[in-house]
């Protein structure tokens, strides 16, 4: 076994240790999965939406330098700027340098993974430009020092009662009533928009056709970050782009119900470009920074390249026993869950534990949730193949060779027998040892007289029986 | 009518009751069980560590042991669905290929087998109580075969299933998962035990082996009067 820099089990095993958070991290995803299954209960032609979906994505990543050539051609076209960057610092030093370029000293940011992704805010302070977070979720996380512990719901982990603290902290005045405290975050970050040199925003869609960028949320901060500062930065991850308006369409039948069970946002913003002349608002200049950092190796790679289908609703992180148990801090990484589990090894940046494709009951759930049609579990199972290619396993390659010897197997297990009552000896001498750890929940079963054993006997019995029957 | 009885390892060293219920119920529906002797794993926790290659050998007996079986008959989801895969650790010239493929399309899960392949849903069982069922991972998701384990239940005379909040979600078994990492197996194993409890049944059931050990393990941890049981040893309640 290689020797990681990250340790997802001793982080979880913290993480577990926190029994507060995980009660509040229960109550959320809950309430979300309630919601997104009322949501997909209210359509019963979903199905039909999703495998339309799941055609448009696929069609997406088979032509997908085309369709990058085809939308930064479009966005130019509108007045844009297009920048590619191939690593996440690449991106981060780009847009840092676009930035500190133009003086700019306030940046009100929408709600972006992708920026979490290329550590943008830590670069963006390192060059004297204060990033402020306006989604609430995301504000908070940035008021607490943490980084989100979801991809859809940045604060989670968080309850009313600490932000309710952290605002008393933070601003001298706070409530527990939710419309009440949202009036304090607003009234902080209305000052801010108004006064920021820029707005940086991500992307749920971009579209080639029109070069246009697609933002959905229910706040309104977005919009606002997009539209009131006089330069807008909007960041994206390659797969993010589609051909048509159409397909854009297709992808937005699924997004928000997958997500937050809402039919549609509250907002759905689609920017096109600078303002133009005679208009009256919108960004004097805008640009679209569009993000690789290993996902043209992933789409080269005909096994894996199905995580690009991913749409970030959220659904598999929400349905995830491992997720829901000890949060997303726990893998040290932007993207959590299972759908972190397969994109953020093969990610340049901050892959997280090496072994973390391991870290999954395969219960199948994220597959069973996923509305872009991604096997997770097969996906796991590949990047644990390549992972176990490179390393020796020696108890299941003797478990192995045991199980080719009916003599040896059958041996080993009469053996396992005789020492059998003392597993639970070891775990009580022991309580750090493997045995130990496995038995603090459970108690050990024992090893029985084999069933191949008794069969003679039971055999003889079940034809007495069926012979007297008929 | 002879059915080849496949037994996974767990069942074989761990729980032979459940072997001997499965065998007990295919003889009530008239079938011969046979044990084929030489059986030992199906590679199963060598696959889900990524090591094909170590599964390889275990399929190729597996298929050689098996061959000649009119049917397989598993008491488990998992093993059946590892069986089912068979044919992916080979590649397509390659023969063991197809005989792979052969055999895989005539091994079922029991429930599966009972409902699907023979029609049966009544098989006169009885059990006097509450149950909640664990719609098992593997059998109902990754095999598909969790509506015949319903089906089955719903003909036991007496039996009175209560429903389990999240019946589908997982026990937090998922072998070597377990091993890896206790603690959060462990925190997901709580849960379903809670919601187990908080069912208010006698008895929890389940189609697949390692939920039942797992289960049963953490009941007996906690001292619980609740019967861990698998959907065979059900079927054969009652009878004569």
């Amino acid at each position: 076994m290689s020797k990681s820099a990250y340790d997802f089990g001793r982080a979880s095993a913290k993480a577990l240790g926190d029994r507060p958070s995980r009660a509040i991290l229960h109550k959320a995803i809950g309430h979300i999965r309630v919601l997104r299954q009322r949501s997909v209960n209210a359509m019963p032609d979903f199905p039909e939406r999703q495998a339309r979906a799941v055609a448009v994505r696929d069609k997406t990543l088979a032509r997908l330098p085309d369709l990058l050539e085809a939308l930064e051609a479009k966005v130019t076209a509108a007045g844009g700027n297009v920048h590619f960057a191939e690593t996440a610092d690449s991106a981060a030093a780009l847009i840092t340098k676009l930035l500190a370029d133009r003086g700019v000293r306030l940046v009100v940011k929408g709600k972006s993974m992708v920026s979490e992704e290329i550590g943008l805010n830590d670069a963006l302070a390192a060059a004297g430009i204060e990033a402020v977070e306006t989604d609430l979720g995301e504000y908070i996380i940035q008021l607490a020092g943490q980084r989100p512990s979801h991809i859809l719901a940045p604060a989670l982990h968080v309850s009313k009662e600490q932000v309710s603290e952290l605002f008393a902290r933070k601003f001298g005045r706070t409530s527990t009533d939710i419309p009440e405290m949202t009036r304090i975050a607003r009234d902080s970050l209305r000052q801010k928009f108004l006064a920021a040199d820029a707005g940086i925003t991500g992307c749920n869609i971009a579209i080639a056709e029109t070069g246009t960028v697609t933002v959905l949320e229910n706040e309104g901060n977005i919009r606002l970050s997009a539209s009131c500062p006089p330069i807008h930065v909007a960041v994206m991850t390659l797969e993010k782009v589609v051909e048509t308006l159409a397909d854009a369409a297709v992808v937005l039948d699924i997004l928000p119900p997958s997500a937050t069970g809402q039919t549609l946002p509250v907002h759905l913003s689609f920017f096109t470009g600078a303002r133009r002349e005679g208009e009256r608002d919108g960004p004097k200049e805008m640009h679209l920074v569009i993000v690789d950092n290993g996902r043209s190796e992933i789409l080269a790679d005909p096994v894996l390249r199905s995580i690009l289908r991913c749409i970030r609703c959220g659904a598999c992180l929400n349905v995830c026993p491992v997720y829901q148990s000890v949060g997303g801090h726990a893998y040290g990484t932007v993207y959590p869950g299972p759908m972190g589990s397969v994109l953020s090894p093969l990610l340049k940046d901050n892959p997280g534990d090496p072994r973390q494709p391991f870290a999954c009951t395969h219960c199948a759930a994220c597959a069973e949730a996923c509305p872009a049609g991604i096997d997770h579990p097969a996906l796991l199972q590949e990047l644990r193949r390549r992972v176990s290619a490179g390393e020796s396993d020696p108890a299941v390659t003797a478990f192995s060779l045991l199980a080719r010897h009916p003599l040896l197997f059958g041996g080993a297990a009469a053996l396992g027998r005789t020492f059998d009552p003392k597993l639970t000896e070891v775990a009580a001498v022991a309580p750090e040892s493997p045995v130990g750890r496995f038995l603090r929940g459970r108690a050990f079963p024992g090893l029985s007289r084999p069933f191949s054993r008794r069969f003679k006997s039971l055999a003889r019995r079940l034809s007495r029986k069926q012979g007297g029957r008929s | 009518m002879e059915a080849f009885l496949f037994i996974p390892c767990l069942v074989e060293h761990v729980l032979p009751q459940v072997g001997e219920a499965t065998a007990m119920v295919l003889s009530r529906v008239g079938l011969t069980p046979v044990m084929p002797k030489g059986q030992t794993c199906c590679g199963q926790f060598a696959y889900k560590r990524g090591r094909a290659d170590l599964v390889r050998p275990l399929a190729r007996r597996f298929v050689e042991i098996f061959g000649d079986a009119p049917a397989i008959v598993c008491p488990s989801g998992s093993c059946t669905a590892m069986v089912r895969r068979y044919p992916s650790l080979f590649a397509e010239d390659d023969p063991w290929h197809a005989r792979a493929g052969q055999v895989a399309a005539k091994t079922f899960e029991l429930g599966q087998y009972l409902v699907e392949q023979l029609g049966v849903t009544d098989l006169g069982a009885r059990f006097d109580g509450t149950a909640a069922l664990h719609a098992s991972c593997q059998t109902s998701r990754v095999l598909g075969a969790g509506s015949p384990t319903e089906a089955l239940l719903a003909k036991v005379a007496g039996l009175t299933l209560v429903p389990l909040a999240r019946p589908e979600r997982c026990c937090g078994f998922g072998g070597a998962f377990s091993v890896d990492y206790p603690e959060v197996s462990q925190a997901i194993l709580t849960e379903k035990i809670d919601d187990i409890v908080a069912s208010g049944a006698e008895a929890v059931i389940t189609a697949e082996p390692s939920c039942l050990l797992n289960i049963a393990s953490a009941l007996a941890k906690r001292e619980l009067p609740i019967r861990p049981l698998h959907l065979a040893e059900v079927l054969v309640g009652g009878m004569a």
